[in-house]
């Protein structure tokens, strides 16, 4: 297995990825938009995963099971959070969360 | 697959078929009848499992696919979790039926968030921790975001998603960076994979990097300052039997999962850990006691007395003795820190949902959650207003009650390695804790009250609030056989 390409530009790739999916998440105002700074997150996770088991270790497939399930809980997640968007958005009619603050104190 | 593997994922399994039971013996039951029937069905399932999670205290520990470890440490937690959900599910009957949303699903959830912390106490893999931690999250989200009608609860839902879902892909980037430094995910693996000298010195920051960002995560799990902040909005917001159960049960889960992490797989980074997490402990209990004495709200009093709280049960991990890293047997150490995060745990699991059963019923009957609405408690309701304040003590840390020995067992491992500034702090924390704990009673006591009906406790409650009493006060007495249970289910962690 000769690799061309070294381990750490994935791992940049993956950083840069995770830095725009952190900035999305804490900056943007609109949930959507914060969902979708966390799928950002989430991918750059898998291609983390999925490079260290190509370099790391690659006769064993952990790295990749684990992408896979990733991939799956985030398939919940979405589905759960859009579902609670939406029903904030019945009762409120926004989903900007700066808007969402009837509990402090 | 063996017979003695099955027998260790029974309490899953029973609790698997319990939550598909309770959906379809939904289907089946007359309307009228459904809200006794429903909680039933899930409470004999919680109870089974239990009780199957009983039977496998004091076996030898053993391990299921290398995923999962069934040991001392993981049963004390599925029991006391268990008997938890148990008082979760019977103080919920009345308050789902005033407020009248889809009941089964209700309590297929609730069976399934319970599901989930057996497998959590258990995790014994990078990828499980990671599993067993979102299927609490997302459960939770959704039974917090219940009362689909309600302004509150879906803001409540949603700060806590929003907030969980970055918690845990931060913590997520932690492990695959964990895993790209072993090579492994399986805990044990990854501990001798980190335990030579031969780490490179980019490996070791990657190591370190990854160690504060699993902090993150079980950090937002278990509402350690600075990931505190969707506790108290949450608290207030989510249904309030959800909320007793997200500052019990959910929080054992965090602490389960992080206190195996670190101790099994981190040991070689334990000064790295165990100084980043003794300076969080000290802010966590002094910022939840300080926010909590401006506290009106009793829903928000008590999530920040429960972020108070987390600071306290953190101790027993700061606390460990380093001979826990293979110097010294464990047994050695009356406090070992372990047993103090079990103890206080089991006692602050029954304390606050006791608690939460007071304000239950307290809001089930007059729709008021302040603390000002409890002026006079003991004119309207003499039994609500003793017990709480026997909760109340308890969550104090007075003796004779449980509480009391939980923070013993805590504070003892701070005296034991002689940690003084931590233990300093702490005290100090306690007797600002006394302050507003000791104010509701004042409320209850000596304040005149503005309405004298009287206040009816319904029997599902009194089920409750007899049982909290009892594991409150009966085991604050006679605390022997618990000590040793906790004390020998300490030992399994570091043994196998």
């Amino acid at each position: 297995m000769s690799a061309t390409i070294p381990l750490s530009w994935f791992l940049l790739v993956g950083a840069g990825l995770f830095s725009i999916g952190l900035y999305g998440a804490l900056a943007r105002r609109n949930a959507v938009a914060v969902l979708m700074g966390i799928e950002l997150l989430l991918n750059a996770v898998n291609i983390n995963l999925v490079a260290f088991n190509r370099y790391i270790v690659p006769q064993q497939v952990t790295g990749q099971v684990f992408a896979i399930f990733v991939l799956a809980i985030a398939a919940a997640e979405a589905a759960v959070g859009l579902a609670l968007i939406i029903s904030i958005y019945r009762s409120r009619d926004t989903v900007n969360l700066e808007d969402i603050d009837l509990l402090k104190g | 697959m063996t017979a003695s593997t099955l027998q260790a994922i029974l309490p899953a399994i029973i609790l698997v078929i319990s939550a598909m039971a309770v959906v379809a013996v939904d289907l089946i039951t007359h309307r009228r009848a459904r809200d006794v029937v429903l909680a039933g069905v899930a409470v004999v399932g919680l109870l089974l499992a239990a009780v199957a999670a009983f039977t496998l205290v004091g076996t030898t520990p053993q391990s299921v696919l290398d995923m999962l470890v069934v040991d001392g440490f993981s049963t004390f937690l599925m029991v006391t979790v268990l008997i938890g959900m148990v008082l979760v599910v019977i103080y919920s009957i009345d308050y789902i039926k005033l407020v009248g949303e889809h009941r089964s699903e209700y309590y297929a959830f609730l069976l399934a968030v319970a599901l989930a912390i057996t497998i959590a106490v258990s995790a014994n893999d990078l990828l499980m921790v990671y599993l067993a931690m979102e299927f609490v999250s997302i459960t939770s989200y959704v039974l917090v975001g219940f009362l689909r009608g309600d302004k509150r609860s879906n803001e409540a839902a949603i700060k806590y998603f929003l907030y969980g879902a970055v918690a845990s892909a931060v913590m997520l980037y932690g492990i695959s960076m964990l895993f790209g430094v072993t090579g492994t995910t399986n805990l044990n693996a990854v501990a001798q994979a980190l335990a030579g000298e031969t780490l490179a010195g980019g490996m070791r920051w990657l190591a370190f990097s990854s160690v504060v960002l699993l902090i993150v995560g079980f950090g937002f799990k278990t509402s350690l300052v600075p990931f505190h902040q969707w506790a108290p909005d949450t608290y207030e917001g989510a249904p309030t039997p959800i909320t007793g159960f997200l500052s019990t049960a959910s929080k054992a889960a965090g602490f389960a999962l992080m206190v195996r992490v670190f101790i099994v797989a981190l040991p070689s980074f334990a000064v790295d850990w165990l100084t980043v997490l003794a300076g969080v402990s000290m802010i966590t209990m002094t910022l939840g006691n300080l926010v909590a004495l401006r506290q009106t709200n009793i829903k928000r009093l008590l999530a920040y007395s429960s972020i108070a709280q987390a600071g306290y049960i953190l101790m027993g991990l700061v606390c460990i003795p380093q001979a826990q890293f293979g110097l010294r047997p464990l047994q050695d150490f009356a406090f070992n820190g372990i047993n103090g995060i079990l103890i206080y745990l089991f006692a602050y699991v029954f304390t606050n949902l006791g608690a939460f059963a007071v304000v239950i019923a307290i809001e089930n009957q007059t729709g008021k959650v302040d603390v000002k609405d409890y002026a006079g408690l003991i004119y309207r309701s003499p039994w609500l207003a003793s017990l709480l304040l026997i909760f109340l003590l308890s969550l104090t840390g007075i003796p004779p009650t449980l509480g009391f020995w939980g923070k013993y067992f805590v504070f003892g491992a701070a005296v034991q390695v002689q940690f003084f500034a931590l233990l300093i702090v702490a005290l100090i924390n306690s007797a600002i804790a006394a302050g507003y704990y000791l104010n509701i009673v004042r409320y209850m006591f000596l304040m005149p009250a503005e309405d004298e009906e009287r206040i009816k406790i319904a029997p599902s409650l009194g089920i409750v609030l007899g049982v909290t009493f009892v594991a409150v006060l009966g085991l604050g007495i006679l605390p022997g056989q618990l000590i040793q249970w906790a004390s020998e289910s300490a030992q399994f962690l570091v043994q196998f």
